[in-house]
């Protein structure tokens, strides 16, 4: 008998879209990086906003998940 | 009728449903009521643990840079040296970069922000405190409202109300088709989603952060202590041991939070004091 919530079930998946997205932030960051390694500075900047307007989804997801 | 033609069976009462296995209750938002610190003092109810520690936080950040600026010299000694670096930090990286020339005014809050918040996520990792200020939402609100009302006096002081609001809801070069769409999308982005994602994102942080390490500390002692099998007490110090590697997972999430709130309140300033482009 497993019990919990399916909520979570539902936050686990909802989590998939945002993970891709931080993926593909970073992933754009550390190609830049290597291409041109003295714009790292601007580039991190850059790479954290983009970090946490995706990650954003993540967090309302999880508001969500535990207030409904 | 039936029942003359069967013999009549006495209702069976219903069985007493069976008490619940002993099983293991997962940690959840219960664990984060916190209880007040002065019980039934009239005046002191809503003073708890996390009023405490934002207090104790305020106390700790005016202490650093009052002691570290008490006696300043040319040569930095090393308390000195290490407020000077993390000034530096915040006005390079964060503000210069994000608010653009007239960044200086705003390095100030910006340096208090973000010792503010270091300190009160690390208290989720602290020895004896142990719980981060922003898992309660209240506090993280409150500091979103800050940045709100600066981000927005800053723009309309700067444009005046008319072309603030046509700096932040009307992006040039766009077909009036689409513009009826994006205008509103706009507006509610800046003005209603930029507070709220601002403070439920430090909160959910912090929030899941400590209910992760929850959860793998009241799992493991649940393994090595209630539970019957041999297997789960064998491989409950892995899951002590996992706690530990989380632990240092969340100092590094709860540095980059602080960042992250940082850098998002500068880059809104900035956006608020940008030419019409």
């Amino acid at each position: 008998m497993v019990q919990g919530s399916l909520n979570m079930v539902g936050y686990g998946l909802s989590a998939v879209g945002p993970g891709i997205g931080v993926g593909i932030v970073f992933a754009a960051f550390i190609n830049g990086v290597a291409r041109q390694p003295e714009a790292r500075g601007q580039l991190q900047t850059i790479a954290f906003i983009g970090f946490a307007l995706s990650e954003a989804l993540a967090i309302i997801g999880l508001v969500l998940a535990f207030a409904i | 009728m039936i029942s003359s033609v069967w013999p009549q069976v006495p209702p069976v009462p219903p069985s007493p449903p069976a008490p619940p296995a002993e099983g293991f209750k997962p940690p959840g938002t219960s664990d984060f009521d916190i209880p007040p610190i002065f019980e039934g003092v009239p005046v002191l109810e809503w003073f708890d643990k996390p009023t405490l520690q934002l207090i104790l936080a305020a106390l700790i950040v005016f202490g650093f840079f009052a002691l570290a600026t008490k006696a300043p010299s040319i040569v930095p000694g090393r308390l000195q040296f290490l407020a000077e670096k993390f000034q530096g930090l915040v006005r390079d990286q964060i503000a210069r970069d994000n608010i653009g020339p007239e960044f200086r005014k705003y390095v100030p809050y910006l340096v208090t922000l973000f010792a503010f918040l270091l300190v009160n996520n690390v208290f989720g990792i602290f020895p004896f405190v142990q719980f981060p200020t922003f898992a309660h939402p209240g506090m993280a609100y409150a500091l979103a409202a800050v940045t709100w009302i600066i981000f927005n006096y800053v723009g309309l002081r700067k444009h005046g109300a008319l072309d603030y609001l046509k700096l932040q809801t009307w992006p040039p070069g766009v077909p009036w088709a689409v513009r009826i769409i994006l205008t509103p999308i706009e507006f509610i982005s800046n003005f209603i989603l930029r507070p709220v994602t601002l403070s439920l994102r430090l909160f959910g942080n912090m929030f899941a952060g400590h209910l992760l390490l929850l959860l793998f500390v009241f799992g493991a002692e649940y393994m090595l202590t209630t539970a019957d099998s041999i297997v789960l007490n064998v491989l409950s110090p892995f899951a002590f041991l996992f706690a530990i590697v989380m632990t240092f997972f969340e100092a590094f999430v709860q540095v980059v939070q602080a960042y992250i709130f940082t850098i998002l309140t500068a880059s809104y300033i900035g956006a608020s004091l940008a030419e019409e482009h």
